[in-house]
């Protein structure tokens, strides 16, 4: 700590910051640009200039940009001194020179940071009377909109592209007062961070290109704070909703998940909450080759209890893409012994083992943030970027937060980037990679293996016994194999606080015994250190948790008629296991409820479908990667401006419709009624319950508002439907009220907030108000409850596990991918442009061995046809496919390739 | 190539010679120049060695003591050239070395772009072995591993005269390995710039000679602490290097001697002087010499013009009057009248000459050259130009001049990231100042405004 003094007033701050940061985290506002919590400093704005003192006696002092002076102690400032003041205006007049000035038909006006500066600065009259400069802008492909002109030149962009997120097609080009910031030449940005621009900028240069396809001002949507749906890492998001559609999806800061930074997936694909070809009604199907038809909530509540009623034996299958309360309500309906987890067999299998590894390997799970703090990682048969987005970018911090060490090794402070980029030029912490494939962090790895599974489990087996004596030997290991092993344990030893990462894309329980070998050997060798496991879906841990049987013994219990009625929660069977498998057990239930926010082909199959939310109408529980269970909350009410509609969250559904059946008037239940009834029935998500506050959460008596102060046009936005204007609809499930009444401030300290906003901060920057210190922890604390504790102990080694050995056949090898890999944001349009074509990945000698080259179109089990992408190195015996591709198609299944000639494509 | 530079010298344009004749250069009084020919051919390695060359790095590998070299340096106190007149030595004495650091790169400064300069390009061009052998002085003092000729692109003549001059060197035994059988390793490599004024700035230069941006960089860390890729490094102008050989042979005391009682600087300048005046080019004389003796030098004003004011360091400085022609011309005293020494090469304006439009002119290029990184530089620098267009074309407002003003303080050292735009605003501050009225000239009658808003 560090005493500071600031226009005359003493405060205590953090002397490892800067005077920016300092003056910041204590509330004072100074005007700045190019400084960004998550980036540091580089002094290339002026914007942020006070008078500083040399001490108590110096009365003139000079001015300093407060981004580049530290914090120290008796460090003296004057924000308020009247040339620093002067200079700051001077500034932003000079920033507003070739700005446009077109803030009314701008995307960022109202939540421009420009704008914000422009007003605090006090800039408010043109003196510069001559011509502007005029930029050409580019495409950059269905994520990012661009607009020159409105460029301040404040480099934020590239240093968050290429400095902090590892791209490489973002570029500076010209100079003095032509700096221009694009690609060499038009095109789809490449990082899958990219979306990020449309937050770091601090104008409207670089946009939603989703969101400006149907436009709403930041004032104009309600907002709720949101769990992003798209994978396992539990990214908050902040969903804006109007005129019944989400318009955007923006970060909603979290100290410890996912801070500034949302992957591309997640911004992006929220599309297919929008959809029009959702089931916005419950619908009946009379026979199998019958059209589905509407019916009425009762009715079909009716109908589908009647049905239940008769059935012998009714499954439950649940989802690990739906919440903790729906799937807890669907075992509730159907009996915890016919409850199946809705996930295949092998991959439950993975999952159980992530969670008891997670307990007892003997390395705790760090948050996303405390993964950056590591300084030795390695990587077992995971493609962080693909799989997990946001995690990858705390991966990458990892490995470049080697540049801090080597700046405190001069004197250089950890917030000054540029130095420190010079300083560490290509020096990283050690990152090692076993994964077949090329992957997004390749540039700042030591070494990627490329391997396949076996291969990989027998790395991380060799690596633990390099570290630990004890763990046991691998058999017949190669000379390579054990040169990698020592020089990964060794580089693992030699940190303060090693990492291992591994997950369940290869669906292989060797690999992850491995890597829970090399947590356990580090942990024995008293090593501080973590271990992070990904996991493919929105709630798979959550799920696991929860437990169940497989999908397989669901599918096999029906098939078998032993059960006759089936209940499916939000999931497609038909992408889990092969079609097949899938219709003999449909087929033989006689009554098949889903419930889905989406047109699945299971949905397809029903007799009754219900229709459900998506995440953006409902509320519940999702469990992340870490264990962390956190709430998300309805964004809006899909019956106000579409009252024909009947969309009820799945939980409700199931409620009702256990209530009908059981012939008992359905009560009033809530979100709370859910969660702790799902909770009270698990002790292992008995924590579940404080991951937010409950709906009785009240600040100053006061709800808190979903919608911004200047939200306009309630009385009229529903008159095409009716003159008179219906009361707001009445949220019983949460604190958040549908409305701009209510609380909205940042005074007081909250966990849940729909979106930052405070007096003269508009833009995403506003969440600095709100937390404890810039770039630090939400001041009400970040949100959610960790499930998952680890148990003191190692517990034991397991046995390296051998190969099935070499097969005549090619296996399926399914590589996750971010654009197209996840079932529901690949039915967002932006995600569907941005998908990449699909190709099989073959070794080039299994490739000769097909007779086939590079560019040679093949077909996969006689149905799906793909080019050949010959990749070196790529293990023999394998056939990478992209995640998502073929439904149902199980990873180590044997594939038949067949070469198509060229007279027949 | 000797008939292209004999055919450049000779004509009319070519300001870059020397004026004094070989008779006048003494090795002890003219450290810089006196192995110059009159015939302005190259002093190549073989004669080079014949006049004494090499022979302080002789000196300093025997004695092989890095400390003793900085401190020497240090003592007689050479101030940089290019500008700045920072201590070398002390710049020496502050690289990191020993330990675990690792071994950098000594860069010389070649990128001679300041406007009305060309005192770096006679060096380079007729004594290329006193450029390297202050080189291998400077990369001994500071450990360094290797080094760097960051030299302007436009410098084509002296670019094929230091390729040649350093594989004579290398064939001589005087770079690579074990130099002088010494066991000291050293070499340097020639980069050519690409033409842009600010890789002058030393750590916009390392920034460049990487292959990034020729963005300046924040200081501290300095280069001495984390320069090129990320090591040690010292940035050297040709200049300040090619004074280091003297030192180290003749001692601080010599050097301080150099410059009598005209100055507290020690040492000898290479002082020169453009414009309108009879005979324009370079001198070696003593620091501290005064404008006067080099405007004399150079035979006056060219046909009896009557001066109006001068830069005396390059377009950076601030504008002198003909009174302060008087001073000494050495780093304090013209820091004292609102200038700065600069580079030591004064540019001449007469009384017909419109301090509007050379202002206007220095302030296109200062715009033209800035590298966009910081706002009051990037963006303040051409409205300063478009001002001034408009003032040259009769179409100023009132309040212009107030404006120019403002620009101007407000690219005060500290403001700006770099040295850049206070260069660009000390000469029009002191126009400003000194030829308020020409600028006044500019402004039109007032517009008339039907009623007032």
């Amino acid at each position: 700590m560090a005493t500071i003094h600031v226009d005359g007033q003493s405060y205590q701050v953090n002397g490892a910051h800067n005077l920016l940061q300092a003056c910041l985290s204590l509330g004072l506002d100074i005007p700045y640009f190019c400084w960004h919590p998550a980036m540091g400093s580089v002094g290339a704005c002026r914007q942020c200039a006070v008078r500083q003192y040399k001490d108590k006696n110096d009365d003139k002092g000079m001015l300093v940009m407060s981004c580049m002076a530290p914090a120290a102690d008796q460090t003296r400032i004057d924000i308020e001194d009247e040339e620093a003041k002067a200079f700051r205006a001077s500034v932003v007049e000079w920033l507003m020179i070739n700005h446009p000035h077109d803030c009314p038909v701008c995307e960022e006006g109202g939540h421009c940071h420009l704008q914000d500066m422009t007003v605090m600065t006090g800039h408010d009259r043109r003196r510069y009377r001559f011509g502007k400069r005029t930029r050409r802008n580019q495409f950059l492909g269905p994520f990012i909109g661009h607009e020159m002109n409105r460029c301040i030149t404040c480099y934020r962009c590239v240093r968050f592209y290429n400095d902090y997120a590892g791209g490489s097609d973002l570029g500076t080009f010209g100079s003095k007062d032509n700096v221009y910031f694009g690609r060499y030449q038009e095109g789809t940005l490449e990082s899958p961070f990219a979306g990020n621009l449309t937050e770091v900028c601090p104008t409207g240069v670089f946009t939603d290109q989703s969101h400006s396809d149907h436009y709403a001002r930041k004032w104009d949507m309600q907002f709720a704070p949101g769990i992003c749906h798209q994978c396992s890492m539990g990214c908050n998001i902040s969903p804006g909703e109007r005129y019944g559609d989400i318009r955007r999806i923006e970060n909603r800061y979290h100290g410890e998940v996912n801070s500034y930074f949302l992957c591309d997936r997640g911004r992006f694909g929220y599309g297919y909450v929008n959809r029009s070809d959702r089931p916005r009604l419950p619908e009946r199907r009379e026979g199998p080759d019958s059209e589905p038809v509407s019916i009425g909530v009762a009715d079909v509540l009716a109908q589908a209890s009647d049905a239940l009623r008769h059935a012998r034996r009714v499954i439950g299958i649940g989802s690990p893409r739906a919440s903790l309360e729906s799937n807890h309500q669907l075992q509730a309906l159907v009996g915890e012994s016919n409850f199946s987890t809705g996930i295949e067999a092998r991959e439950q299998a993975c999952l159980e083992l992530m969670i008891q590894l997670q307990r007892h390997a003997g390395l705790p799970t760090p948050t996303p943030r405390g993964i950056e703090n590591h300084d030795a990682v390695f990587v077992l048969g995971e493609d962080p970027v693909q799989s997990a987005g946001r995690l990858g970018l705390n991966l990458r911090q990892a490995a470049l937060s080697r540049c801090k060490a080597l700046g405190g090794t001069i004197g250089i402070p950890e917030w000054n980037a540029e130095a420190l980029k010079t300083l560490a030029q290509d020096r990283y912490y050690p990152l090692f990679i076993a994964w077949p494939a090329p992957t997004d962090l390749d540039d700042v790895a030591e070494a990627r293996y490329a391997m396949d599974p076996d291969g990989i489990a027998r790395l991380g087996f060799a690596v633990a016994h390099a570290i630990d004596p004890a763990a046991p030997a691998v058999e017949g290991l190669a000379s390579a194999e054990d040169q990698a092993a020592r020089r990964i344990a060794s580089a693992l030893m030699a940190a303060e606080q090693p990492l291992v990462v591994s997950g369940g894309s290869l669906v292989s329980e060797a690999v992850l015994e491995a890597a829970g070998s090399v947590a356990r050997a580090l942990s024995r060798r008293a090593k501080k250190g973590g271990l992070v496991l990904i996991r493919r879906e929105a709630n798979s841990t959550g799920l696991s948790l929860l437990g169940g049987q497989p999908l397989d013994w669901a599918l096999g219990e029906l098939a078998r008629g032993n059960a006759d009625a089936v209940v499916v929660l939000e999931n497609d069977l038909y992408q889990r296991l092969p079609a097949g498998r899938v219709d003999a057990a449909l087929s033989r239930a006689e009554i098949r409820i889903v419930l889905d926010h989406q047109r699945t082909a299971t949905a397809e199959r029903a007799n009754f479908l219900l229709s459900a939310a998506s995440f953006a109408e409902s509320g519940g529980t999702l469990v992340n990667l870490e264990g962390r269970a956190q709430r998300f909350f309805q964004v809006y009410d899909p019956g106000y401006m579409r009252p024909e509609t009947r969309i009820h969250e799945s939980w409700r559904w199931l409620y009702v419709l256990g209530a009908t059946l059981r012939g008992e008037t359905a009560g009033d239940i809530n979100l709370d009624t859910v969660v702790h009834a799902c909770a009270g029935a698990h002790p292992a998500l008995a924590g579940m319950v404080d991951a937010a506050p409950d709906s009785n959460y009240r600040i100053d008596g006061q709800k808190l508002a979903r919608e911004p102060h200047r939200y306009s046009g309630r009385t009229s936005m529903r008159a095409n439907q009716n003159v008179s204007e219906p009361r707001v609809p009445q949220d019983p499930d949460s604190a958040f009220a549908h409305s701009m009444e209510g609380y909205s401030g940042y005074q007081q300290p909250r966990q849940q907030v729909p979106f930052a906003w405070a007096p003269g901060w508009n833009s995403p920057q506003a969440w600095n108000k709100f937390t404890d210190e810039v770039g630090g922890h939400v001041r009400g604390g970040d949100p959610g409850a960790c499930l998952i504790h680890p148990v003191p102990g190692q517990g034991s080694y397991s046995q390296p596990v051998q190969g099935a050995g070499d097969t005549d056949t090619l296996r399926a090898l399914i590589l996750p991918r971010l654009f197209g890999g996840e079932e529901t944001s690949a039915r967002a349009t932006p995600i569907q442009q941005r998908t990449e074509l699909p190709c099989i990945t073959l070794s080039p000698e299994d490739a000769l061995g097909l007779a086939v080259k590079h560019g040679n179109v093949v077909t996969v089990n006689e149905v799906t046809r793909l080019p050949v992408y010959e990749q070196e190195s790529w293990p023999n015996g394998w056939a990478g496919l992209p995640a998502g591709l073929i439904a149902g198609l199980l990873p180590g299944e044997s594939l038949t390739l067949r070469k198509v000639e060229e007279g027949q494509r | 190539m000797s008939h292209s530079i004999a055919r450049q010298r000779d004509s009319v344009r070519y300001r870059s010679r020397l004026m004094q004749p070989e008779a006048e250069r003494r090795p002890d009084t003219h450290p810089l120049t006196w192995r110059l020919r009159d015939d302005g051919g190259v002093v190549w390695l073989e004669e080079y060695l014949r006049k004494d060359g090499y022979q302080s790095v002789r000196k300093a590998l025997a004695e092989s003591d890095p400390q003793a070299i900085i401190s020497t340096m240090k003592d007689a106190n050479v101030g940089g050239r290019g500008g700045g007149g920072f201590s070398a030595g002390l710049k020496w004495s502050l690289t990191l070395q020993g330990g675990d650091i690792p071994r950098g790169y000594l860069i010389c400064n070649a990128d001679e772009m300041e406007p009305g300069t060309f005192k770096d390009r006679l060096l380079m061009e007729q004594q290329p072995h006193l450029v390297i052998e202050g080189m291998i002085l400077a990369a001994l003092a500071n450990n360094s591993f290797y080094g760097y000729i960051f030299l302007r692109g436009e410098y084509v003549t002296a670019a094929r005269v230091l390729s040649r001059a350093l594989d004579e060197a290398r064939a001589g035994g005087w770079l690579g390995r074990d130099i002088d059988g010494s066991s000291f390793d050293f070499d340097i490599a020639l980069h050519t710039g690409a033409g842009r004024y600010i890789c002058g700035e030393e750590t916009a230069l390392i920034n460049s000679l990487e292959g990034k941006r020729a963005n300046p960089r924040a200081k501290p860390p300095f280069p001495g602490q984390s320069g090129a890729w990320g090591k040690p490094s010292v940035v050297n102008n040709v200049e300040t290097l090619c004074n280091a050989p003297g030192v180290i042979l003749n001692g601080a005391e010599w050097y301080q001697g150099l410059s009598g009682d005209r100055t507290d600087d020690g040492g000898s300048k290479l002082y020169g002087i453009s414009g309108l005046v009879e005979n324009p080019g370079l001198w070696e004389l003593p620091m501290g010499t005064t404008g006067a003796e080099i405007l004399d030098r150079a035979g006056g004003m060219r046909n009896g013009r009557q001066l109006k004011a001068w830069l005396p360091g390059g377009a950076s400085t601030g504008f002198l009057l003909p009174q302060h022609l008087e001073l000494a011309l050495d780093f304090d005293t013209v820091g004292k009248e609102g200038s700065r020494l600069g580079t030591g090469l004064m540019t001449m304006v007469t009384q017909e000459q419109s301090m509007v439009a050379l202002v206007r002119n220095l302030e296109e290029f200062f715009a033209r050259e800035s590298c966009g990184w910081c706002t009051p530089c990037r963006d303040g620098l051409p409205w300063t130009v478009r001002v001034l267009r408009a003032l040259a074309l009769g179409q100023g407002e009132i309040g212009d001049i107030e404006l120019l003003e403002k620009l101007a303080a407000d690219c005060g050292p500290a403001q700006t990231f770099c040295a850049h735009a206070p260069g660009a605003a000390m000469p029009l501050q002191t126009a400003l100042r000194h030829f308020r009225s020409e600028f006044a000239q500019g402004i039109s009658e007032p517009r008339i405004k039907a009623e007032e808003g």
